[in-house]
């Protein structure tokens, strides 16, 4: 008896549904394993993760102020895993859009700078994400440089030159030496959505990439050129499309999404620039993308689910005393089933009895 | 030469039988309850179209396939096969349609990477340059393998095959990619090894060949076996009729068709190329007028794939003035702005360069269409255009789907190449690049094609097809050339072009001194 991968003659759209919903279950599994092995209650544990943040108010708002970064860097990640480019550096995008922004924040601290400000810091931050993201895509383009390592690779470089400007040029003068910038002033803070709520108007801009995203993938010619260069390069020359120029917009789209995100973390929950202000959203953001199947409705679905990670697992190791570097792992396990379950998308599982019976079993 | 002292069966008695072989892939029968029988010092023709089950059956001879069902007898015993190992440890070799070489090492170096043997590299060397001289198959063991033709590679793949000495040998359409000058060599050395008492299984859709080369012939259609025959004692359309189950509908030109302007016109077009072992283009020069269908032949690897890729505008001329589409200089432009001119293309790939495989036919109308249509505006997508597309190419060209709008992968293949050729036709091109429009197409839907592009021409268009079937250039187009090494000989009107001709220049034997210079070892 063998177990063989089977070529589907047609893309399963069943299965394409429900291979994510497999694979989270696979990774439950898993983790319940992993908990009982670090000698917890996998129950509990998996009611601390998934359940007890969904049964409060604040919790639920805060799901949305973590969904929101994941939702749109994994928006900008799918354009260019869509077109077979791979940007894996949206965590640097992400830090360079909050500097560039919060240059602007740290200029008129104390001033009387108008509504403006706000504004002006997301459009920065935004470019400032594009043109952090341009970089490995013009290397790839002009030298054939592996797009991959370089945007990997400049996510330390965003790190380093955050570290060094909050601990030099920018610190807080009033700041007993910690390594952050002062309080961004009231015009250059995101605002809350609700009076002494957490959610602010950052989940609204992700909503609103997210249809922009659907009706691009979808409706436009643009979209189409994505999709098609991504699945056939050959056939889509033969279109007429050019896959230089869409690696660089997918990849300044990316970067743009990342830096926005950046500066409306740093402008809106946090409230000043400083060290650690990712939990590794870029990172994560990739996970979302794939486990939303690179679909728009689909990554704001796997955003919140992922943001659920980020939440049950800080109030894990409160209350149970599991490390956080578990999410990770949790992180980690759940992205290698999710692609692993995309394989039966276009292939099923067969058993293959010994050649005499399949023979009278297959009829 | 088979050692006599090894007790193999004497001519006459079966070698190797196959009894009700049947190979299932989920509900589909590859092949059905097959039932062959060949002898020593015999030639057995596999006859059958594509899809018929012909690869399947010698893929579970040599051992790649495990049967479903049914048995094979070698030399009257059972015989079950763990792989191809097996297979060639009694005797069995097979020469397959796509070679497998590596291109940068040299012939020796492949040969030995395909025997199973433990001899030292010089020993194999020496029976290497022996086995090929002793079978008029030269070959120079020190060449690498890329600065070889198509015919010295195949020569390659026979040669790995004989130095294994094997009693019965499996070939699989091996003159698809030969002149009819090399294919007439590869039947001499094929009735010498039938002379030596070795058995051949000789796999062909092409019926004057195995009219001539074959003692017997096998039909294969659907997967199952129609009938065992003598095929000299067979006509042709008798052959035919059994391989494909109907009559085949002949194509038709319209009477007396009128040529007009000049449509196509290319102006000492030389493009050097960007892969590697690619094909340097030199100094081709046509003029294509409406109305007027020029055939492309010459041997697969010649800068066909080049000369397709100039043309469409996949890759870019230098000086505009090379080629022109309808009176406008466009060796610059880009292949959407050569559709807008009216040109239409349609590559020898179907999947993966001429349609997406993964997409559904609406988008892979749009593929193409997006450039002069109404299916895109504002930059949006009009999906009731693209989905009319589809319907009006499967109404036109009777395009067999499972629904309305599948993805492209999952059409056979030539329900898939009736939807691409459709889909540029549906579009009134001026200008109709083609290349290799009916290869791998059941003979069905190749007449269906072969007479749209004759409408077409009827209808004005300057089509250009580039095609390895001579006997399709024959029966549509006005007048041929001939590629090869990067080259195109002047064009011979269809009537004077005997195959005989034909074959010279497609081995660049017969080209004006001209063209000469470095035609060999390019």
């Amino acid at each position: 008896m063998q177990l063989v991968l089977e070529k589907r003659a047609e893309r399963s759209t069943i299965i394409a549904l429900v291979s994510p919903v497999i694979a989270i279950g696979l990774t439950i599994v898993t983790m319940s394993i992993l908990f009982v092995i670090i000698g917890k209650n996998p129950i509990a544990a998996l009611n601390v993760y998934f359940i007890t943040p969904l049964t409060d108010a604040y919790s639920l708002q805060e799901l949305a102020v973590k969904a929101a970064p994941l939702v749109m860097i994994a928006i900008g990640l799918s354009l260019c895993y869509l077109a077979n480019v791979w940007n894996i550096g949206a965590e640097g995008q992400f830090l360079v859009g909050a500097v560039a922004g919060s240059w602007l924040a740290v200029k008129t601290n104390g001033t009387d700078a108008g509504v403006w400000v706000l504004p002006a810091m997301l459009l920065l931050g935004a470019i400032a994400g594009a043109l952090y993201a341009l970089i490995p895509a013009f290397c790839k383009v002009r030298f054939g440089a592996s797009e991959i390592l370089v945007s990997l690779m400049l996510v330390y470089v965003a790190d380093l030159l955050l570290d060094y400007l909050v601990r030099g040029p920018w610190r807080d003068p009033a700041g007993f030496n910690f390594p952050t910038t002062a309080e961004f002033d009231p015009v250059a803070t995101v605002p809350l959505l609700f009076e002494g709520g957490r959610l602010h108007l950052g989940a609204v801009i992700a909503l609103v990439i997210v249809v922009a995203a659907a009706v691009l993938l979808g409706r436009t010619i643009k979209g189409f050129e994505i999709r098609v260069v991504g699945a056939a390069p050959r056939a889509a020359r033969f279109g007429g499309f050019s896959s230089n120029q869409l690696v660089l917009l997918t990849f300044a789209i990316s970067g743009a999404l990342a830096g926005l995100a950046g500066i409306i973390e740093v402008a809106g929950p946090v409230g000043h620039l400083q060290p650690g202000i990712s939990p590794g959203y870029g990172f994560t953001a990739i996970i979302v993308a794939f486990l939303g199947r690179l679909n728009p409705v689909g990554i704001l679905i796997a955003g919140l689910f992922l943001a659920l990670t980020f939440i049950g697992g800080e109030q894990a190791q409160i209350a149970m005393k599991i490390p956080l570097d578990i999410t990770k792992v949790f992180q980690g396990i759940l992205l290698f089933y999710v692609l692993a379950c995309d394989s039966l998308i276009l292939y099923r599982i067969r058993l293959i009895m010994p050649q005499r019976k399949a023979a009278d079993g297959a009829a | 030469m088979l050692d006599s002292g090894s007790g193999h069966a004497r001519s006459g008695t079966v070698l190797l039988q196959t009894i009700g072989l049947t190979k299932r892939y989920g509900s589909f029968l590859a092949n059905d309850a097959i039932d062959i029988a060949i002898r020593p010092q015999e030639i057995h023709a596999l006859l059958g179209e594509n899809g018929a089950g012909k690869s399947t059956l010698v893929k579970t001879i040599y051992g790649l396939i495990q049967p479903s069902e049914g048995d094979m007898l070698w030399q009257g015993e059972k015989m079950v096969l763990a792989g191809p190992h097996d297979a060639r440890a009694r005797g069995i070799g097979m020469v397959f349609q796509h070679f497998s070489l590596f291109d940068n090492l040299t012939v020796a170096e492949n040969v030995a990477l395909g025997l199973d043997g433990k001899e030292s590299f010089k020993a194999m060397s020496a029976r290497l340059e022996q086995v090929s001289q002793q079978y008029g198959l030269p070959l120079d063991p020190q060449r690498e393998v890329w600065q070889l033709s198509v015919g010295e590679r195949q020569r390659i793949e026979i040669v790995r095959v004989l130095m294994q000495n094997p009693k019965f040998l499996i070939l699989d359409e091996p003159t698809a990619v030969l002149t009819p000058q090399e294919a007439d060599q590869l039947f001499v050395v094929l009735e010498r090894l039938k002379s030596e008492g070795r058995a051949i299984l000789y796999i062909s859709h092409k019926l004057d060949e195995v009219k001539r080369l074959c003692d017997t012939a096998t039909i294969l259609r659907g997967g199952k076996k129609i009938s065992t025959c003598l095929p000299r004692e067979e006509t042709a359309a008798s052959l035919a009729r059994m391989m494909v189950g109907t009559e085949i509908k002949q194509v038709k030109a319209a009477a007396n068709r009128q040529t007009t302007v000049p449509r196509l016109v290319v102006n000492d077009l030389s493009l050097a190329p960007d892969e590697p072992h690619g094909v340097h283009l030199k100094n081709i020069s046509l003029e294509l007028k409406g109305g007027e269908i020029l055939g492309i032949a010459g041997v697969a690897g010649n800068g066909q794939d080049e000369f397709f890729a100039a043309l469409s505008g996949e890759r870019l001329a230098k000086d505009p003035g090379t080629i022109v589409i309808d009176g406008h200089a466009a060796g610059h432009l880009s292949i959407t702005a050569r559709r807008k001119l009216g040109a239409a293309f349609v590559p020898e790939e179907r999947l993966g360069h001429g349609t997406a495989p993964r997409m559904r036919l609406s988008e892979n109308a749009l593929l193409t269409g997006h450039a002069a249509s109404g299916m895109v505006q504002n930059g949006f997508i009009n999906t009731a255009a693209t989905l009319a597309t589809v319907d009006r190419a499967t109404a036109s060209f009777d395009v067999r789907k499972a629904k309305r709008d599948p993805e492209a992968a999952s059409l056979s293949g030539g329900n898939l190449q009736k939807f691409i050729v459709g889909r540029e036709i549906l579009r009134n091109p001026i200008v109709l690049v083609v290349s290799q429009p009916t290869w791998g197409v059941d003979a069905g839907a190749a007449a269906v094609i072969r007479q749209a592009l004759l409408d077409l021409a009827a209808a004005g268009a300057a089509i250009l097809v580039t095609s390895q079937d001579l006997d399709e250039l024959a029966d549509i187009a006005d007048r041929i050339a001939v590629m090869f090494h990067g080259h195109l000989s002047e064009p011979l009107m269809t009537a004077d072009a005997d195959r005989e001709t034909l074959g010279l220049l497609m081995g660049g034997s017969a080209l004006t001194p001209k063209d000469v210079p470095d035609a060999v070892g390019a």
